[in-house]
């Protein structure tokens, strides 16, 4: 535990020296105070809370950004470390490879969980100056905080892995906006085109379920979006979400993050320096 | 006293390539070893080996009686890699003490190991700030560490002035005093002749030759060169008594001789008394004796 607790404080220090806390924290509180201001317009017939409806555009906004800064923060993790040579005589220490990516993991968390407190804390905070009823939300708001921070440890995990596999920083950096791309942006199209063209056969009451639990980003809007009750707020694949018990979804996004680590432990064990 | 190191019959190959080939050693406590080959030899991929950084087709290695690279080897061995490099947004002292908690050590004595390789006036700046030198020390500083029975240092002394090279050295003398073994690999030889106790030589993968330099002059049986400085005037008496000596440009004579011819060839030229302005005697040197190793397998 010293071992991944002493790793876990170096990384920080790297993280911050690299201005990752800065630039994680500002993007998460600008993109979520735009949210707050933009999603305060065409509140005024819906009988929910304020809050709850920021939640909703913000869970919508955190499953693009949170992967995609977890992915940024975790791309340099191995093959970093093979590119400046530091990795054989880190691997000559009494620390294991687990050891290496659980404090790395920790240090990354701490930075996201970070940025995503400050940035939701900040619409928090605008949405209760305009509204002070809005503070009935905050149960909603710390479910998107922690189930953030674990769709984070799910894209961590795999760029530990993509890192790892790819050995060169260049290398992973595409890997991981692919993986960004195909996860976050593409599987979703992908799902909505079906929908289309499928209408209301077995498609959308059979496969579409599993698809959206299958897929880590998914399983976190349908979360927070069925835990809020604020299903009616957001459209799209939001819509489905009623349909899928809560437990299942929840249990994906904390099933997620244990295999990406598993896989990413796997790639660095492949890695002779 | 059993070894820090044995090795057996190791073999190791990369693809078809044989980097390694049925090498054996063994070293023990407290002794310094320097482990000597041309680029390619199989040095690194030896000290790799010991690491446990990289597998082994075949053979025995045992480091502190156990396998390499076992959490209990991992525990008593340190290593500093040639070109040894660190995250450059660390300072040094956050760098030591990131080695001190892996090690299960205090962080607190940072300061003291850098101090022990004089880095204190650089401990707050950040690695990527520092020289080749001043990286090479802090990569020093990391394998001294713990107790640590086993070193393995791979090219420790490249990027250091002169000075920094006999503290290094002096350092090394303390640590093997205590009963650490040092495995070293260098291509300063001049170095290497002064500081250790025995020399191994690697040539394409095959250990080629392994003991003291005194060891090492005797079986190699290379010749000692004699310098007669002929006094003025005798020249060419001097050269019609020894018509096996070469006269060079500078009118000394050059004589080789085996090892055992030396002293009654000493006695024919002292018997020449005035003849004979001067006279050195020049044993065969570590260079020679290596590059007569590592050729003798065809390089």
């Amino acid at each position: 535990m010293s071992r991944i607790l002493a790793t876990a404080t170096s990384e920080f220090r790297i993280a911050f020296r690299n201005r990752w806390v800065l630039i994680a924290t500002g993007m998460m509180v600008l993109f979520a105070l735009v949210l707050a201001a933009a999603g305060s317009a065409p509140t005024g017939d819906v009988s929910v809370d304020r809050l709850s409806v920021t939640v909703a555009s913000l869970t919508s906004l955190a499953v693009y950004l949170v992967p995609l800064l977890a992915l940024l923060m975790s791309f340099d993790a191995v093959a970093g470390e093979v590119e400046r040579g530091t990795l054989p005589l880190l691997l000559t220490y009494p620390v294991s490879r687990l050891q290496i990516l659980l404090g790395k993991l920790l240090a990354h968390l701490a930075v996201l969980a970070l940025a995503v407190t400050l940035g939701y804390g900040a619409a928090l905070v605008a949405a209760v100056l305009s509204d002070p009823g809005a503070i009935k939300g905050i149960v909603s708001l710390v479910r998107l905080i922690w189930s953030s921070v674990l769709l984070g440890a799910t894209f961590l995990g795999a760029g530990y892995a993509l890192s790892a596999l790819a050995r060169r920083p260049s290398g992973a950096a595409g890997l991981a906006i692919a993986l960004w791309l195909v996860a976050v942006v593409l599987y979703d199209l992908a799902l909505l085109a079906l929908i289309v063209t499928n209408g209301g056969g077995p498609f959308t009451t059979q496969v579409l379920p599993v698809a959206l639990l299958g897929n880590p980003a998914d399983a976190f809007r349908v979360f927070n979006l069925s835990a809020g009750q604020a299903v009616a707020a957001a459209g799209g694949i939001g819509g489905a979400a009623g349909a899928i018990p809560l437990w299942q979804s929840a249990a994906s996004l904390f099933v997620w993050p244990v295999l990406a680590i598993a896989l990413a432990l796997a790639a660095f064990r492949k890695v002779t320096p | 006293m059993t070894p820090t190191l044995t090795i057996s019959r190791l073999t190791k190959r990369f693809q078809s390539v044989e980097a390694l080939t049925d090498v054996s050693l063994a070293l023990q406590p407290g002794k310094r070893a320097a482990l000597l080959g041309h680029n390619g030899a199989g040095k690194s991929t030896m000290m790799k080996i010991i690491l446990g950084l990289i597998p082994f087709d075949s053979g025995d290695v045992s480091v502190c009686g156990e396998a390499p690279g076992s959490a209990v080897a991992r525990m008593q061995v340190a290593y500093l890699p040639e070109n040894v490099a660190f995250h450059p947004a660390l300072t040094g002292e956050e760098q030591i003490r990131h080695y001190l908690s892996l090690r299960g050590e205090n962080p607190r004595i940072a300061p003291k190991l850098l101090d022990r390789v004089g880095l204190t006036h650089a401990a707050q700046r950040r690695i990527g700030t520092y020289s080749k030198g001043m990286r090479q020390r802090v990569g020093l500083a990391q394998t001294l560490i713990g107790r640590p029975r086993l070193l393995v240092l791979d090219e420790p002394t490249s990027g250091l002035d002169p000075v920094s090279r006999r503290d290094f050295y002096d350092l090394l003398d303390g640590l093997s005093a205590d009963g650490t073994a040092i495995l070293l690999s260098s291509h300063v030889l001049t170095e290497v002749e002064a500081r250790t106790d025995s020399i191994l030589i690697l040539s394409g993968g095959h250990l080629v030759a392994e003991g003291t330099l005194a060891d090492l002059r005797s079986s190699a049986a290379l010749p000692t060169l004699l310098l007669v400085r002929p006094a003025q005037g005798h020249a060419l008496s001097l050269a019609a008594a020894f018509p096996e000596a070469s006269i060079g440009a500078d009118g000394l004579l050059r004589i080789a001789c085996a090892q055992a011819d030396k002293l009654p060839l000493l006695a024919r030229i002292t018997a020449r008394g005035v003849e004979v302005a001067d006279l050195d005697v020049i044993p065969p040197s570590l260079e020679d004796i290596y590059s007569h190793f590592s050729r003798r397998d065809g390089q």
